[in-house]
């Protein structure tokens, strides 16, 4: 507990059980908050939903057996997007382990591939040092989840509070500071490139990096896309915004990727999501990659010039060796490339024609113009995901928050109770579908109560709709199992747990009930009825290039 | 495809070699051979190991290692002047009339028989991998009754 304290730790995600009841019992004496969530998986949604708004570490703390693997998903979630996030779960007493116990499962086992490390405490004596090495390992470099693993009969034994020591881990030393000799390529690279574009992702955000990068890029005039996970880090108003690249990327970030012959990759991973077919993607642009970890890096795409460092140290020190250069007049050298962009942008506006049946598009929009831009959106997953990426524009990192590389339905709601916990103050929505919302519906009860005012929009089409969208596309219109019509009513639903629920079901009622339910206190859920088989648009089918789009 | 004969020197701690192994397998690497032990420090544990790929993945092999909280250092033995050995133990059918030749092969390949019976011996072999090759295609044809065979560790020959 006091390691936890020093740690800065003010809130913990969790449940209790059997083999943290002494922890538990530690907790009531601390002022550290306790969210009692309504399951497992949700606490470790929100602990990330947490650490992300807030741009900090999150806790939680569940119990052996299930309640360890209760927190896989989440923990699987927190990986792919590399979120620091500290899971500390009960074990069974260390005599007992291997024996097949009574809830006892090998969760180290379990989350070996889907933590960045994670341990089984031993000795009483090596809490401290075990919990101050989690925080350390899950924050610095590229983040992600530890796990720490805490055997009953060693938390129940009380012994003196021994100071851990500085953190040195001989194995483990993150490569923050740029090679010199890299920037220069880069820089020259820069100085010769007509047409350069910079394609950015989470690691701008998760190293706090969206200032040098805007000013690099304003610098010299580079247009600029980011992937899912890098939305917020570049003004989504800005004239040099190309939206977001890949699968549901904008026609002209896409279609940049193809005759640009610069490429700023920084802090992207290369998805899969993202390419497309990898032999076309960026095919006659020398690529650099910006990354701390080197795993990313040359591991889905060549480079040209391969930069391993921390995204903001990296920019800021190229910024700087940019700005004693002399760049010439750069604004008159990207005229055309400029122009080109601003050529597919009215080519191929992202667009919905909003008849009688609402648009989810249509509602989003509505949201974003009555929020200003500046709620925290939270996400599910599928098409409303999609739509919310797409029309709700993020001029500020830490707004959008969503299960990227894992695309993990039920992470928004308890991911919007995080965020909520770490921004009392401000506006937290989840844009929902019908068929995630009951992935975690449960946590409505958390919500309501901590009196955490979640605003929940549900894009109800009364289908699995992204993977009805799948169907239709490629499958014949076949939509085997996708249909949602049995469900519950959701403003009813709301109402049980105690929160208040309203309904949408005709054009003219988006802005009404939008306003009325974010004006309303407490947590609330809006159902709207939208159109059915409405699709995503533009969609590259998966293989394909990613200038090969299906468009409207 | 090339094959890559990669140590890795890593903390001498529960799991960790699960940690290793699975990084192989769940993401499609492949591993020829391993050896794992102590080194002088019995803190620290050796862990030699034959794997193959073509450049991109051999690299990543080496990044996704280098990785792993536990792992101090991965050296490549690739153009490093190096010593590779492995050990076979052989137990090899022995009719009488093969008897001399047998122990003719032995001696030429300087290994040792460590075991006799009337109806075989057990030949000890170290060396590398061209080497245990050779004396088992050699010894084939008298009848190889089993063997067990260790994965190749090394060394880099101290630079001058
Ligand atoms: C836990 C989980 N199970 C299954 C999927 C596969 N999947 C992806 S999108 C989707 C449909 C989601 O439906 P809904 O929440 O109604 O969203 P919509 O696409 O209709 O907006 C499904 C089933 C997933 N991403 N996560
Ligand atoms: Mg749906």
């Amino acid at each position: 507990m006091k390691t936890l304290k020093e740690e800065g730790v003010d809130t913990i995600f969790g449940y209790p059980g059997g083999a943290v009841l002494d922890i538990y019992d530690a907790l009531a004496q601390t002022d550290i908050r306790h969210i009692l969530v309504r399951h497992e998986q949700a606490a470790v949604h929100a602990a990330d939903g947490f650490a992300r708004a807030k741009h900090t570490v999150g806790v939680s703390l569940v119990t052996s057996g299930p309640g360890a693997t209760n927190t896989v998903t989440g923990i699987a979630s927190a990986y792919c997007d590399s979120i620091p996030i500290v899971v500390l779960t009960g074990q069974v007493p260390r005599q007992l382990i291997g024996n097949d116990a009574f809830q006892e499962v090998d969760i180290v086992g379990i989350t070996r591939p889907c933590t960045k490390h994670n341990y089984l405490v031993q000795r009483t004596e090596d809490i401290a040092q075990t919990v101050k090495e989690a925080f350390y390992i899950a924050t610095s470099g590229r983040p992600g989840p530890v796990l720490v693993d805490l055997p009953k009969d060693i938390i129940n034994t009380k012994i003196n509070y021994k100071k851990p020591s500085p953190i040195n881990i001989v194995s483990y030393k993150p490569t923050y500071d740029p090679n010199i000799k890299q920037l220069k390529r880069v820089v020259s690279l820069l100085k010769k490139a007509e047409r350069p574009m910079i394609f950015a992702g989470g690691g701008i955000i998760l190293s706090g990096a969206s200032g040098e990068l805007i000013k690099l890029a304003k610098m010299l005039h580079i247009p600029v896309t980011t992937s899912l996970m890098g939305l917020g880090a570049f003004p989504g108003n800005d004239p040099l915004w190309l939206g977001m690249i890949g699968m549901h990327g904008t026609y002209r970030a896409n279609m940049s990727t193809a005759s640009c012959d610069l490429m700023i990759a920084v802090g992207v991973r290369f998805d899969d999501r993202v390419t497309g077919k990898t032999d076309a993607f960026a095919s006659q642009a020398n690529i650099v990659h910006i990354d701390i970890d080197p795993t990313s890096i040359r591991k889905n795409i060549h480079v040209n010039v391969p930069v391993v460092g921390d995204c903001q140290r990296t920019l800021t020190q190229l910024n700087d060796i940019l700005q004693k250069e002399d760049l010439g007049n750069i604004e008159k050298r990207r005229a055309s490339w400029l122009q080109q962009i601003y050529e597919w942008r009215m080519d191929q506006r992202l667009a919905y024609d909003q008849k009688d049946i609402i648009k989810p598009q249509y509602v989003i929009e509505k949201l974003f113009e009555l929020t200003h831009g500046d709620a925290i959106i939270t996400t599910e997953v599928g098409q409303n995901q999609m739509w919310a990426a797409q029309y709700y524009h993020f001029n500020q990192p830490n707004r959008f928050i969503t299960s990227g590389g894992l695309g993990c339905m039920g992470f928004g709601l308890p991911a919007a109770i995080g965020a909520q916990v770490a921004c009392p103050d401000k506006m937290v929505v989840d844009i929902a579908g019908d068929g995630s919302i009951q992935m975690n519906i449960q946590e409505l009860a958390t919500a309501v109560q901590f009196n955490l005012p979640v605003k929940v929009v549900i894009l109800n089409n009364q289908y699995l709709g992204m993977v009805r969208q799948w169907q239709e596309l490629f499958y014949q219109k076949k939509y085997v199992w996708t249909n949602m019509t049995c469900a519950p009513d959701f403003v009813k639903l709301a109402e049980a747990f105690g929160a208040t629920g309203f309904r949408a079901t005709r054009p003219e009622d988006v802005v009404p009930i939008l306003q009325k339910g974010l004006e309303t206190n407490g947590p609330v859920i809006m159902d709207f009825r939208v159109e059915q088989e409405e699709c995503v648009y533009p969609m590259v089918p998966a293989g394909a290039p990613i200038t090969e789009m299906l468009l409207v | 495809m090339e094959k890559r004969i990669l140590s890795l020197l890593v903390d001498n701690k529960p799991g960790v070699l699960s940690r290793i192994s699975g990084l192989f397998s769940g993401r499609g690497f492949n591993i020829e051979s391993l050896c794992v032990a102590e080194t002088k420090n019995p803190g620290v544990s050796r862990i030699t190991l034959v794997t193959e790929g073509d450049d991109m993945i051999l690299e990543q092999i080496q990044k996704q290692l280098n990785k792993l909280i536990n792992v101090i250092k991965v050296i490549d033995y690739k153009d490093k002047p190096s010593i590779y050995r492995e050990m076979l133990l052989i137990k090899v059918t022995a009719k009488p009339n093969f008897r001399a030749e047998i122990l003719r092969i032995v001696d030429i390949f300087r290994c040792k028989a460590v075991d006799v019976g009337p109806e075989h011996y057990t030949i000890e072999v170290t060396g590398d991998e061209g080497k245990i090759n050779a004396i088992l295609n050699l010894l084939r044809p008298m009848g190889i009754k089993e063997i067990a065979r260790t994965g190749t560790i090394a060394l880099a020959r101290e630079s001058a």
